[in-house]
């Protein structure tokens, strides 16, 4: 792929807590409209990787660039309203989709656009009905979140952050919460997202899916990026040890 | 007995009606990250709820005119505390149930798991917006059982008030009883208080009613 935008840059990125290094000298960009998938055992940091960059972390050290932007250099945050436009152009989904309980499918999508982005009732309205209808749910509108199965929740959630238009969008294990038989709605949402370019960084357990949507993989283990590559390559053909030992596990 | 009724179910409502709002700058001291207001919350919470609300309606009703027997005294002051027995009860119980309550909110608030706080701060919400539009509902949803529980304490607690003198339903009924050599005066007290927190109970289920449509 042509080198075109760069949506998120990384570099020498370091965190620890306390004295535990979770992540060290991590570096990598996501260019637009490609998809970076992160992939490793648990607890080798790649979800650390996506909460600094979406600020539910400080870094220790390192420096990242969003949209030309830059949020931290060598470890000195930008001030706060850069701070906020800055998030604001970034997505996250998590794990546990976190859908806010008390509002209905519809307003848990339309509300930030309203109080947020300062968008009128019913243009967050006209875009969240677009956005469920984009994700099999038009019918839900008007449920609670409570009234779904996870992979339901998890939809609404990808419609949640979407309707912010942030410029990347990034996946903290979509389907980990899920049961087996659900994770295929959600990679299907994804794999849409991916064919309409949109920029993503995904970490995942679901090496198929990481092999087959990402134009980029990282394998990282112990805080570093171990292997990185084509994923064609990183997944079926690895050349480190360790990442050889990791996805044997998958492949058996 | 009507108005001593009327004032128990005054002191109920002024107090519930200060109570509740008050409690929440409490809480907020008290899970304050700032170590000087926290302790001073804390020990306030401490001694509030460590100690019979008896004795704090009497410190609060004779405190203010002791001390200033004391300050005149040593001064040659002449200050009088003009301190109605009404609003000494009332400020005592206020000051009481902000302690219990503000407890039981920082409970709820507790309970909300942190995913709720990174959902809001990822889509770009505020502090503020967070707090009131995404953390205290769910909060107040979490605490209506153990607020009925408080409140209907309350409903009992406000007879205590006549520890200082102020007539209130139970204490007439005492001097009725009294008066009339019968037992029917306390009777109706007892009935009073207990229609009173049926009504408090039946308001407290419409609301839990009220807020069940999530989870």
């Amino acid at each position: 792929m042509e080198q075109s935008e760069e949506i998120i840059r990384v570099e020498h990125l370091s965190k620890s807590f306390g004295t535990t290094d979770v992540i060290q000298d991590i570096s990598f960009s996501v260019y637009k409209g490609e998809v970076l998938g992160i992939i490793g055992p648990s607890g080798s940091g790649k979800s650390t990787i996506l909460r600094c960059v979406t600020q539910l972390e400080s870094v220790t050290g390192g420096s990242i660039t969003i949209c030309g932007k830059t949020l931290v250099k060598d470890g000195v945050y930008a001030e706060r309203n850069i701070q906020h436009e800055i998030a604001l152009s970034v997505g996250l989904v998590f794990q546990n989709f976190n859908l806010f309980p008390h509002y209905s499918v519809l307003r848990n999508i339309t509300d930030a656009q309203i109080h947020v982005l300062g968008r009128s009732r019913e243009e967050a309205e006209h875009t969240a009905m677009q956005l469920l209808t984009r994700v099999g749910l038009s019918a839900k509108a008007g449920n609670y979140p409570c009234e779904l199965s996870g992979g339901q929740q998890q939809r609404v959630s990808i419609a949640r952050a979407l309707a912010l238009k942030p410029q990347v969008l990034l996946f903290d294990e979509p389907t980990s919460a899920l049961d087996p038989e659900l994770t295929g709605e959600i990679l299907a949402v994804i794999r849409d997202l991916a064919e309409e370019n949109m920029t993503m960084v995904v970490v995942t357990h679901e090496m198929a899916f990481a092999r087959d949507t990402s134009n980029h993989i990282i394998f990282m283990d112990e805080g570093v990026i171990v292997e990185e590559g084509d994923p064609q390559e990183v997944i079926n053909s690895p050349r480190q040890a360790r990442t050889k030992a990791f996805l044997l596990r998958f492949n058996a | 007995m009507l108005q001593g009724s009327v004032t128990s179910l005054e002191v109920f409502f002024l107090t519930l009606l200060f109570a509740v709002p008050l409690a929440l700058p409490v809480t907020a001291g008290r899970m304050s990250g700032n170590r000087i207001l926290s302790t001073v919350t804390k020990l306030f919470m401490l001694v509030i709820r460590g100690t019979p609300l008896m004795l704090q309606l009497l410190v609060v009703y004779f405190g203010p005119s002791l001390l200033c027997i004391w300050i005149n005294d040593r001064f040659g002051t002449n200050f009088r505390p003009a301190w109605p027995r009404f609003v000494a009860a009332n400020a005592a119980l206020i000051i009481n149930y902000s302690a219990y309550f503000a407890e039981i909110y920082r409970g709820g608030i507790e309970s909300i798991p942190q995913g709720q706080y990174e959902a809001a701060k990822v889509l770009g919400y505020t502090r503020n917006q967070t707090f009131f539009c995404i953390i205290l509902p769910q909060v107040v949803k979490r605490i209506i059982p153990a607020m009925g529980n408080e409140v209907i304490t309350l409903v009992k607690d406000t007879a205590l008030v006549q520890v200082i003198g102020v007539s209130e339903l139970l204490r007439v009924a005492q001097e009725t009883q009294s008066r009339l050599f019968s037992f029917m005066p306390l009777l109706v007290a007892g009935v009073f208080y207990f229609v009173m927190n049926w009504a408090v109970e039946a308001a407290f289920v419409r609301i839990e009613k009220k807020l069940s449509y999530y989870k």
